[in-house]
C-alpha cells in the first residue's frame, strides 16, 4: 500500500501545528502545540518510511476486498491492553496521593491534573479503544462485509490515539475545561468531533453493505453508543474560545443549565459509553465464548430500546438538593429508578445465556471472566438507582461512597468485559490455537475480582462514615466533627483503597504479559484448572 | 407480543434503526434541560450578583486550571449540617454568570462556595504554600509555584469579550478599562473607585502578601475571597425563590 496523500497531509498538520506553536495566543497553547508537533512529525517520518517507491504496478497490491479488516482490529487489542495498564496505574498513583499527600509532584502531578488524566484513561483510551476494536471485530463477522471505507477505519484508530494523547498532555499542562469527563479544551473536541463522525461512517457504511439480512442486536447497541456520544459530545461542549490560537474557551451555557447539561453529558457518558456500547460487546462475546444463541431475541428488543429511551433523562440525580429546579431532580430520580428494570433486563439475557452451559464456569475461566462482569453489572445497576433516591443521595452524595459506585461498575463491569472480549479475540486475530495460558486468566480473574470486593467495600464504609460524620451532632445541637476530623478518618481507608486497586493493576500485568506470550507464539505447558480430575483405578 | 413481532422492519433498515435511536434518545434531554432556559423561576431574584472582575475572573481560570473542582464543590445542599458549617445554601443565581459551573461532585476537601472572607488573605497564601501547617489533617497538593509565577494574561479584555458572547453582561466600559482593573484590584496604592463603582464589593489589595509582582497566588485569592459574598440575604425571601 502507499499512503502518499496521507503522508502529505500528516506533513502539513506537522506543519501546522509548529505555526500554532509559533503565533499561540498564550504559553499553554504553544507548549501543547509543541506536543502536537512532535508527536506529527514522527508520525510523518514513519509513514515516509512505508512509502514504497517502485514504479506504480509493482506495489504489493491490496488484499481481496472480500476479506475482513483485521489488522486495524489487532492494533487496537493492543492499545486497549496498554491504555488499560496506563489508566489503573495511574489509579494507583492518584489513590496514594491521597492517602500521602506529599506524593503530589507540584505543579504537573497535582492530584487535580492527575486525577481527571486517570479518569480520561480508563473510560476514553482503555474503554474507547476496546468499543472501536470489538465494535469493528463484531460488525464484519455479524454483517459478513468488509469494513466500509478502506482505510477510513485507520483514520479512526490512528486520529483517536491522537485526541488520547492531546487529552492526557493537555491535562497534565492544566488545560482543562472543568467538565467532569469532558476535560479536554474546544480544539480537541473538534478533532474527537471529526473522528467520531468517521467512526459512524464506518460503522454505519459496514452495516449498510451487510450481506445478512438482519442487523443483529449487538450492533443496534453499538450503533446507539456511538450515535448518542455524537449528540451529547457536541451539545455538551459548545463553547466560545477566547482566541481561535489559545486554550482557553467558556461554556456557551452557564450555572444551572450548564449543571444539567454537564450531567446530562456525564450520566450518558456512563449510560452509552461505559453502559451500551459494552452491552454490545456482552450481546456477541457471550454467546461465542459460552457458544449458545442469546437468551431472549425479544427481551432483546424492550431492553435495548427500553435502556436507551430512559437513562437520558438520568443525569439529574447528579444534582440532588443542589439549586437545580425540584422538578427536574425528582424527574431524574424516577427515571433513575426506573432504568433498573432495562438493566436487570439485560444483565439477565447475558446470564440466561449460558443456559446448559453452566458447568463452563468452572471449566473455562473466559466464561467466569464475562459472567463475573454481569454480576457486576447488575450490582451496579441495583446501587445505582438506590443512590438516586434522594433520601439515600443526601448522605451518599460528596463521598467515596460515590467513586466506589463507579469502580464497581467500571473495574467489574467495564473492566471484566473487555477482558473477557480480549482473551477471546488475541487467539483468534494473530491464529493461534489457544491463549499462552489459561492459569494467568485464572489468577487474572482472582486478583481482579478480589482488588474490585476490596476497593467498593472499603469505598461504602468510607462514604457512609464520611456522610454520617459531617451531619453528626451531640446532644446540645452542636456539630460534633470538623471537617477536618473526617479527613483525617479517611486515611486507613484511602491505604486500603490503594492496595485493591494495585491488586486489580497486578491482574491486568499478568493479562499483558499473557496477551504479549499469545502474539508472540509461545504455548504455556498446562493443565487447565476445573477439569475433571483423572479417575484413579481402585486398588 | 403483536409490536415486538414488528419488530424485524427497523432490524433490517439501518436507517430506520439509526433515526429511530436518535430520536429515543433525544426526548429525554428536552423535555428535562430546555425548560431551564425559559421557566423564568428557574434563577431566584436576587440582589448583588455582578459579573467577576477582571482579576477574579483570572483567579477562576486558575482555579479551573489546577482542578480544585475535583476535590472541592461549590453547592451548599439546604441542609441543617451544611447550613450551618458552610452558611446559606447556594442560590441559582449564585453562578448565573459561572461559564462553566464549579459545582462540583466530590467533597474530599470542604465547600468553598462561601469561602470568601472567612480566613485572611495571609492564611490562603500559607495554605495554598504548605496545606499541612493550618491544617494538619489535609490531604491538599501544594501550590507553592503559584506564589513565583508571574500572572501572564495576554489580553484580559478578550476573556472579558468571550463571556460577554456567552451572556455575560460585561458593559463596554468594563471591557475597555479591563487592564487597569486587573493591575489596580490587586495595587493597595490605585484608585480603585472606578473599579468597585465596577464591580461593587471586590476585594481589594495585595493578596499574596508580595506587593513588587502580580502573581497567579493574587489572582487565585481574589477569587477564593469573593466567593458566596455578593448576594444580599437580608434582601431575600427563601419561600419565594423555592422552585
Amino acid at each position: 500500500m502507499n499512503y502518499v496523500s496521507e503522508t502529505i497531509l500528516l506533513a502539513v498538520g506537522t506543519f501546522l501545528a509548529l505555526l500554532g506553536a509559533a503565533y499561540a495566543y498564550d504559553n499553554l497553547f504553544a507548549s501543547h502545540m509543541w506536543v502536537l508537533f512532535f508527536v506529527l512529525l514522527v508520525s510523518t517520518v514513519v509513514m515516509l518510511r512505508k512509502i514504497s517507491f517502485a514504479p506504480a504496478g509493482q506495489a504489493s497490491k491490496s488484499r481481496a476486498e472480500s476479506e475482513y479488516l483485521d489488522e486495524v482490529i489487532k492494533y487496537g487489542v493492543i492499545a486497549t491492553v496498554f491504555w488499560g495498564v496506563v489508566g489503573f496505574l495511574v489509579g494507583v498513583v492518584v489513590a496514594l496521593q491521597l492517602a500521602f499527600p506529599d506524593l503530589n509532584i507540584e505543579p504537573w502531578f497535582n492530584f487535580g491534573r492527575v486525577r481527571p488524566l486517570h479518569t480520561s484513561a480508563v473510560i476514553f483510551a482503555f474503554g474507547g479503544n476496546a468499543l472501536i476494536a470489538t465494535s469493528f471485530y463484531v460488525v464484519q463477522r455479524t454483517c459478513r462485509a468488509r469494513l466500509f471505507g478502506g482505510n477510513l477505519a485507520w483514520f479512526v484508530f490512528w486520529g483517536y490515539q491522537l485526541f488520547i494523547v492531546m487529552a492526557a498532555t493537555g491535562y497534565l499542562l492544566g488545560i482543562t475545561q472543568s467538565r467532569e469527563y469532558a476535560e479536554p479544551e474546544w480544539y480537541v473536541d473538534i478533532w474527537l468531533t471529526i473522528v467520531w463522525v468517521a467512526y459512524l461512517l464506518v460503522f454505519l457504511g459496514t452495516i449498510l453493505k451487510r450481506k445478512e439480512p438482519h442487523i443483529y442486536v449487538a450492533n443496534w447497541f453499538y450503533l446507539g453508543f456511538i450515535v448518542t456520544i455524537a449528540m451529547l459530545h457536541v451539545v455538551n461542549n459548545l463553547a466560545v474560545p477566547v482566541s481561535f490560537l489559545g486554550v482557553k474557551s467558556y461554556s456557551a451555557f452557564a450555572g444551572v443549565q450548564d449543571a444539567l447539561t454537564q450531567w446530562w453529558y456525564g450520566h450518558n457518558a456512563v449510560g452509552f459509553f461505559l453502559t451500551a456500547g459494552f452491552l454490545g460487546m456482552m450481546y456477541y462475546f457471550v454467546p461465542k465464548q459460552v457458544n449458545r444463541p442469546v437468551y431472549s431475541y425479544r427481551l432483546s428488543i424492550i431492553h435495548f430500546w427500553a435502556l436507551i429511551f430512559m437513562y437520558i433523562w438520568a443525569g439529574p440525580h447528579h444534582l440532588h438538593y443542589t439549586a437545580l429546579p425540584d422538578w427536574a431532580q425528582t424527574l431524574g430520580m424516577v427515571f433513575s429508578i426506573m432504568l433498573w428494570m432495562p438493566s436487570w433486563g439485560g444483565m439477565i439475557n447475558g446470564l440466561m445465556t449460558l443456559s446448559g452451559a453452566w458447568d463452563k464456569i468452572r471449566t473455562d475461566p473466559i466464561v467466569r471472566m464475562m459472567v463475573m462482569a454481569i454480576a457486576f453489572y447488575g450490582m451496579a445497576t441495583f446501587e445505582g438507582p438506590m443512590m438516586s433516591v434522594k433520601a439515600v443521595n443526601s448522605l451518599s452524595h460528596y463521598t467515596d461512597w460515590t467513586i466506589g459506585h463507579v469502580h464497581s461498575g467500571a473495574l467489574g463491569w467495564n473492566g471484566m468485559i473487555t477482558f473477557g472480549a480480549i482473551y477471546y479475540l488475541t487467539p483468534k486475530l494473530w491464529n493461534r490455537r489457544r491463549l499462552y495460558s489459561l492459569q494467568l486468566v485464572n489468577w487474572h480473574f482472582w486478583l481482579a475480582t478480589l482488588g474490585i470486593v476490596v476497593y467498593a467495600a472499603v469505598m461504602w464504609v468510607a462514604g457512609v462514615q464520611q456522610g454520617l460524620m459531617w451531619r453528626e451532632y451531640d446532644d446540645q445541637g452542636f456539630l460534633v466533627y470538623s471537617f477536618a476530623e473526617s479527613v483525617a478518618a479517611m486515611l486507613p481507608y484511602y491505604v486500603l483503597r490503594a492496595v485493591g486497586g494495585a491488586m486489580f493493576l497486578t491482574g491486568a500485568l499478568l493479562m499483558a504479559f499473557n496477551v504479549t506470550m499469545t502474539i508472540l507464539g509461545y504455548e504455556r505447558q498446562e493443565t487447565v484448572s476445573g477439569a475433571a480430575p483423572a479417575l484413579q483405578p481402585a486398588e | 407480543m403483536g409490536l415486538l413481532d414488528k419488530h424485524h422492519y427497523v432490524e433490517r433498515n439501518a436507517t430506520l434503526l439509526l433515526v429511530g435511536s436518535l430520536v429515543v434518545v433525544s426526548i429525554g434531554g428536552i423535555v428535562e434541560i430546555a425548560p431551564l432556559f425559559y421557566l423564568e423561576n428557574t434563577i431566584e431574584k436576587v440582589e448583588g450578583m455582578r459579573p467577576y472582575s477582571p482579576l477574579e475572573l483570572v483567579g477562576r481560570s486558575i482555579y479551573i486550571r489546577e482542578g480544585c473542582y475535583v476535590c472541592h464543590s461549590q453547592m451548599i445542599r439546604p441542609f441543617r449540617d451544611e447550613v450551618e458549617r458552610y452558611g446559606h445554601y447556594s442560590l441559582a443565581a449564585e453562578s448565573m454568570y459561572d461559564h462553566s459551573f464549579q459545582w462540583g461532585s466530590k467533597r474530599t476537601g470542604p465547600d468553598l462556595a462561601r469561602v470568601g472572607d472567612r480566613y485572611s488573605n495571609e492564611w490562603h497564601v500559607q495554605h495554598l504554600i504548605e496545606p499541612r501547617d493550618v491544617v494538619p489533617e489535609s490531604v491538599m497538593p501544594s501550590y507553592a509555584f503559584l506564589k513565583d509565577t508571574p500572572l501572564k494574561v495576554t489580553d484580559v479584555s478578550m476573556e472579558l469579550k468571550a463571556n460577554r458572547a456567552v451572556g455575560v453582561p460585561y458593559s463596554d466600559e468594563m471591557v475597555a478599562s479591563a487592564k487597569a482593573d486587573l493591575a489596580a484590584q490587586a495595587d493597595p496604592n490605585a484608585d480603585t473607585s472606578g473599579l468597585l463603582e465596577r464591580y461593587p464589593k471586590a476585594k481589594i489589595g495585595d493578596f499574596d502578601g508580595d506587593t513588587q509582582n502580580l502573581t497567579e497566588m493574587d489572582a487565585l485569592i481574589a477569587y477564593l475571597q469573593m466567593l458566596g459574598t455578593l448576594v444580599d440575604f437580608s434582601t431575600y425571601d427563601d419561600a419565594a425563590g423555592y422552585r
